[in-house]
């Protein structure tokens, strides 16, 4: 196991730089030079231009130029100075965006993934129904729907038609005139407590599991795990002096991550029965049948569980669909992200952000990619064993 | 002996197969392909999602054909000022109607504020409530109107351009873009596919971590920044998808199945009668290989026509009309929180990009369950 993942970790490793040189590529083949952006002024007399060129380092080798270009992403965090917002440092903007687009991104696929899995067991489980016909034209609609229009129908409904949620953005600015806190302070907060709960959930998990044997025992004591954990949670916000403020950011975040969450569970739903119609097939199934196993222990323990590893498969496949999609959600909705960062620096023409913001969504798609094949090799012993 | 010493593939040419056959050869392929049509159409119909699939796409078909067909005769003569209101470009028409002057407006459509009246009216004397008045009709202009003589039978755009030509013409585009996307990509990868599995070693190492690499980059924001830096328009932003999709995914299953196909004996009887590397690649595996490809071309559409309307709701590429454009227009001229009150310009681009999407993918997986016969109904 240790070895397998860390033979990946060496791959994504590699094609890190990979992607990192392809970048300079694209940086390298736009039309003019970077400089010229600068360099083109005819105010600038001729001696600040050469400074300037020798600055940006554009008077040295392209292979140095490619060295620099490398180190710089990789060790100095070092991605230049944004040029709309000068003097701010590109990883000072995209670092402050960061937490918000990693939390859209994991909520958005835990939950899709959760959602599709559960609608396509029982959409399997019950074929030929008018339930799995209805799920499975509700599935197909939200796979190839098209997601800005969705996502623009969905802020018309819920913030303009019923006019219960903001309309976009990530906070109320009214209700935080005078606030002691920083909302990313408060922001980071809440994605510290969520981790620590489902940090600790795991290993309480883990202890419950190897400390019982019988199966009734283990699914009560991690429900009172779960609930007794989300009650110190709860109650830690709820006294807290932070909690209005917590409480706004958590209003501001319901419509994209619904949007983001419907239109990514369709694919896992539509997998999710193929291989668990495959599944039922299997003779074990059969078997289970025969010495009488209960139908709901069939579906959930026996055919769900086998029918899990395609699905997890698929998931490397389903990132692309969720990164597109956040960049268009973080659009629409205002929230001030990396894709959102991406689309202003194109629209203002500030190239370092621009190429900070696709290295940084690169490296969080090359992440959630080894994420994927652990969680695959966890899932399959065959992978482990192999290495 | 000297019939053994000749080369393999001299005697292959030499063969002349109608000596033999009592009827011409491209009778019997027709009458092949014909019957293997005929069973793999069987199988195809027993799924009624694939045919409303078909149905939807010649729907589409039938509405790409109408655009040319339309400029060019019924609505050749809807001449204002000199420009064809139905031209996608320079179409822009305001209907001028008669509005009553009233206190406060109930119908926007037969009705004018006096305020507004003010405005519109050239002379010094204030507009008198209940009397009638030549107005423009708002841009967007709603499409059903009873009583008013309206050109446009979907409503028009905030600019006053007609909706349905547009709409119209989005289908000629996305038929187009979708064939150059799914053509180049489906052809790369098949290409790609077979020759990494025929030839195997360091060819396939090599095709393989650039697959991987492909996969990995996501796909959406570096369109961003290419369309950012370049000027991208409909045919190179085809090609540009197809490229980057067929040397990804697509390419690594299409491997698998030409992997499948090199280990059949009929490619080891093909090299030993004297076939050539290509002549085995092009005749005797591509064509194993070829209802696979089909059955991602399907998805290949789907995939260009998102990534194509995502680029021109976010207004990034150089084209001239589609219905990515139809929805960036509305949205950039401030009618999103008007959702579906303003429905002509919301429904007809959103719910064509996603038809059109669905009707690909619904003829992929009724496909996909002829190509595959795991999938089949048992």
């Amino acid at each position: 196991m240790l070895k397998y993942i860390a033979k990946r970790f060496g791959q994504i490793f590699i094609l890190f730089y990979v992607f990192l040189a392809l970048l300079f590529l694209l940086l390298d083949l736009q039309p003019g030079d970077i400089s010229q952006q600068f360099v083109g002024n005819p105010n600038i007399p001729p001696e600040a231009k050469e400074i300037m060129v020798r600055q940006l380092g554009l008077d040295q080798p392209k292979i140095v130029q490619l060295g620099n270009h490398l180190w710089n992403y990789s060790f100095g965090m070092d991605m230049g100075v944004s040029w709309s917002s000068y003097p701010r440092e590109v990883s000072d903007i995209l670092f402050s965006a960061l937490p918000r687009t990693v939390f859209l991104f994991l909520t958005a696929t835990v939950m899709s993934f959760w959602l599709g899995f559960y609608t396509g067991k029982l959409v399997a489980w019950r074929r030929g129904t008018f339930i799995e016909k209805s799920a499975m034209v509700t599935s197909i609609f939200f796979w190839t729907v098209f997601y800005p229009w969705f996502a623009i129908l969905m802020l018309w409904f819920f913030a303009s038609q019923l006019g219960w949620f903001p309309i976009g953005k990530f906070i109320s600015v009214e209700k935080w005139i005078g606030a002691p806190y920083a909302a990313d302070d408060v922001f980071m907060l809440m994605l510290g407590t969520i981790a620590l709960v489902t940090l600790v959930y795991g290993v309480a998990r883990y202890v419950i599991d190897r400390s019982s044997d019988d199966p009734q025992t283990r699914r009560n004591f991690h429900r009172l795990a779960l609930w007794s954990l989300a009650g110190i949670a709860g109650a830690f916000w709820a006294f807290s002096a932070r909690r209005t403020y917590a409480g706004d950011i958590l209003w501001h975040t319901f419509v994209p991550v619904l949007t983001l969450t419907l239109v990514n569970f369709a694919g896992t739903t539509l997998l999710t029965r193929s291989s668990m119609l495959e599944t039922l097939r299997e003779d074990y199934i059969l078997t289970a049948r025969a010495k009488g196993v209960p139908e709901r222990t069939i579906r959930d323990r026996h055919a769900a569980r086998n029918a899990m590893l395609p699905v997890t498969t698929s998931l490397v496949l389903q990132l692309a669909v969720v990164i597109a999609g956040g960049v268009i959600t973080e659009q629409i909705f205002s929230w001030p992200g990396l894709g959102r960062a991406l689309l202003g620096a194109i629209t203002a023409e500030d190239i370092p952000v621009a190429m900070g913001a696709l290295a940084l969504i690169g490296i969080l798609s090359l992440l959630a990619h080894l994420v994927a094949d652990i969680t695959y090799a966890f899932l399959d012993p065959r992978i482990r064993v192999q290495g | 002996m000297a019939d053994i010493l000749t080369p393999p593939t001299e005697r292959l040419d030499g063969f002349d197969p109608s000596a033999v056959l009592e009827e011409p050869l491209w009778r019997i392929r027709l009458r092949l392909s014909w019957r293997s049509f005929r069973k793999n159409w069987a199988l195809f119909s027993d799924n009624k999602m694939g045919i409303v699939g078909i149905l939807i796409i010649a729907l589409f078909g039938i509405m790409a054909l109408a655009h040319p067909v339309l400029m060019a005769t019924v609505w050749q003569d809807h001449l204002e000022g000199g420009k064809n209101v139905y031209d996608i470009r320079a179409g822009a028409d305001s209907i001028i109607v008669t509005k009553t002057i009233v206190e406060e407006v109930t119908d926007p459509v037969t009705q004018i504020s006096q305020i507004e009246a003010m405005f519109l009216g050239t002379g010094v004397s204030i507009p008198e409530i209940g009397d009638t008045i030549e107005a423009p009709l708002a841009n967007p202009a709603p499409p059903v109107l009873s009583g008013v003589d309206h050109p446009h039978i979907l409503g028009t755009d905030p600019f006053g351009g007609d909706v349905f030509s547009q709409l119209l013409f989005g289908a000629r585009a996305a038929f187009l873009l979708g064939a150059i996307a799914a053509l180049s990509s489906v052809a790369l990868a098949t290409l790609v596919g077979t020759i990494a599995a025929y030839f195997g070693g360091v060819i396939d190492t090599l095709l393989m971590r650039l697959a991987d690499l492909v996969i990995l980059i996501p796909l959406l924001p570096l369109l961003i920044v290419v369309s950012g830096f370049w000027n991208v328009e409909l045919t190179m932003l085809g090609i540009l998808i197809g490229v980057l999709g067929g040397l990804g995914g697509t390419a690594i299953i299409l491997k698998s199945q030409a992997l499948s196909v090199k280990v059949k004996p009929f490619i080891d009887a093909a090299r030993i009668a004297g076939g050539g590397h290509w002549r085995i690649i092009t005749r005797h595996i591509i064509p194993n290989v070829l209802p696979l490809s089909f059955l991602y071309m399907m998805f290949a559409v789907t995939g260009a026509i998102f990534t194509e309307a995502a680029l021109s709701f976010l207004g990034l590429l150089n084209i001239q009309q589609s219905w990515g454009i139809m929805i960036n227009i509305a949205h950039t001229q401030g009618y999103t929180l008007e959702g579906l009150d303003v429905w002509w310009l919301m429904l007809p681009a959103g719910l064509s990009i996603t038809l059109f999407s669905a009707g690909f993918f619904l003829v992929g997986r009724a496909m996909d369950e002829v190509v595959n016969p795991r999938l089949r109904k048992r």
